[in-house]
Order: C-alpha cells, then structure tokens, then sequence
C-alpha cells in the first residue's frame, strides 16, 4: 500500500521522546557540583604539590578528602562526557564517524573514572 | 519513501550565509569560543589527574618520579594552564547558570560579565600560583 502520510506527519505522530530535558539538567547540575568541587581540587593539588609519598598518600586516604575526590571523579567525567558529545554532535557530520566518536567519548569518560576510582579506593583500603 | 530520499540526496549547491569569519570579534563571542576550548583541554588534562592519582597507589619509587616531573618547570607550566583552564571554564559556567535563570541579557551586563570571566580567570591563576610558588601555607 502507499505511503500517504508525509515524513513530516509520522514525525509529528511519535512525538517527543520526553526526555530531551535530561541532557541539559545533567550537564547544569553536574556543573553546580563541579563548581564547589573544582575550589577542592585546587586546593588539594595545592596541598600536595612537593609533598613527599608519605605525606601526599595521608592526606588521599583522608575520608573526607577521599569522599570529595570521588565525588569530584564522578560529577566531573559525566559532566565531560555531556560537554564532548555536544562538540561530536556539532562537528562530526556522517553518521558512522559521529558514533564512532560518541562511543569513544563514552570509553575515555569511563575508562578516567574508573582508573581515578580504583586509585583512590586501593589508596584508602589497601596496603 | 526510496524515491524520495534519493531525491533529497541530489543536493543543489546553493549559496550558504556567511559564517563567524565575517564578524568581528566580540568578548561575548570570544569567551564563548574559549568556554568551549577550556573544556576540551580539561578533558584531555584529566589524563594528568589519573597519572598523579595511579601513581601514588602504585608506590613511592613511581611517584617520586612522576612528581618531579609535576614540579619541573615544563610540568609546571602545563599546570598553571591547567590552573587557568579550571578557572575559565569555572567562571564561564556560572556566567551561563546565570543566564540559565533568563537573567543579565542586557548588552552592558553580558559585556560585564564576559571581562569578568577572562579577568576574573586570570586574577584567580595568579592568586593561587603566587601563593603556592611564595610558600605561603593555605592549608
């Protein structure tokens, strides 16, 4: 049978998915968090910047500051990833590269937090 | 539906409108170009806090080496533009939670708030560095 409808019409007809707020809120709310958490992090390298093994490895196992470099890791490599698939988004033009790049952006995003993860939690539980 | 798509794939080069190459250069537009660059260096510099961070769970040998190479003086540079960056894209992302709110679009205030975000950056980085460098402790 014939197509009658337009594409325009069967686009109107699915709607919106509802969900294209998230994306936005993400990005803003992990923002706020990076905010307060960037002041830390400054702070923190400030710190340790020329302390010996010993001193800088006591002040990671901190909980406190242990705790907020966790909250740092995880607020900051979701707030990157939004903020690189943007950028993909803009420049990547055909179809395959673009989710080649989102892909690989996802991996780096991930493949940071968990190195930067695993780091912190050996340094607080291990030896 | 596939003949029309093949149809829409024969483009017409038409004359497109001209793009950021014609305008000049204003702060607004500058600090939003500069947002967008921070970002990526704060991206790619996160390498730098899972190499610091990797490497004082390995143990000491291995941090020592790492931390000299942080306090050389190309290490330090790179920090310091690091520092920056943090700084830019922290301020410029306030300046857009403000503006978020449907507040301060007026040409004077974006204007204000656009020379405060590189001013503001720059005055931040050095605080910070000259009193790291000068030793004072802000523990």
């Amino acid at each position: 049978m014939k197509k009658m409808r337009t594409p325009l019409k069967n686009v109107r007809h699915l709607g919106s998915a509802h969900e294209g707020a998230d994306h936005f809120m993400l990005q803003r709310m992990t923002a706020v968090a990076n905010a307060v958490l960037a002041i830390f992090l400054v702070w923190l390298v400030a710190s340790v910047a020329g302390a010996d093994f010993a001193a800088a490895r006591n002040l990671v196992r901190n909980p406190f500051v242990a705790l907020a470099l966790l909250a740092l890791i995880v607020s900051g490599t979701i707030h990157m990833r939004l903020g690189m698939q943007t950028i993909i988004e803009d420049y990547f033009h055909g179809e395959g590269s673009k989710l080649v790049a989102l892909a690989l952006n996802t991996f780096f995003a991930i493949a940071v937090a968990m190195a930067c993860v695993f780091a912190v939690l050996k340094l607080s539980f291990g030896a | 539906m596939a003949d029309a798509k093949s149809e829409r794939s024969l483009r017409i080069e038409r004359p497109l409108s001209p793009h950021l190459q014609i305008y000049r250069p204003l702060i607004n537009m500058v600090m939003s170009i500069v947002h967008r660059i921070t970002g990526v260096a704060l991206y790619v510099g996160t390498i730098l806090l899972v190499w610091w961070l990797t490497a004082l769970a390995t143990g000491p040998d291995y941090f020592n080496t790492v931390s000299a190479i942080f306090g050389s003086l190309p290490g330090r540079v790179v920090l310091i533009g690091y520092t920056w960056a943090l700084m830019h894209h922290m301020l410029g992302g306030l300046r857009h939670l403000l503006w978020d709110t449907g507040r301060g679009f007026d040409l004077a205030t974006v204007d204000r708030l656009s020379w405060g975000t590189i001013i503001g950056s720059l005055l931040l980085t050095g605080a910070i560095w000259f009193t790291k460098l000068s030793g004072v402790s802000i523990l």
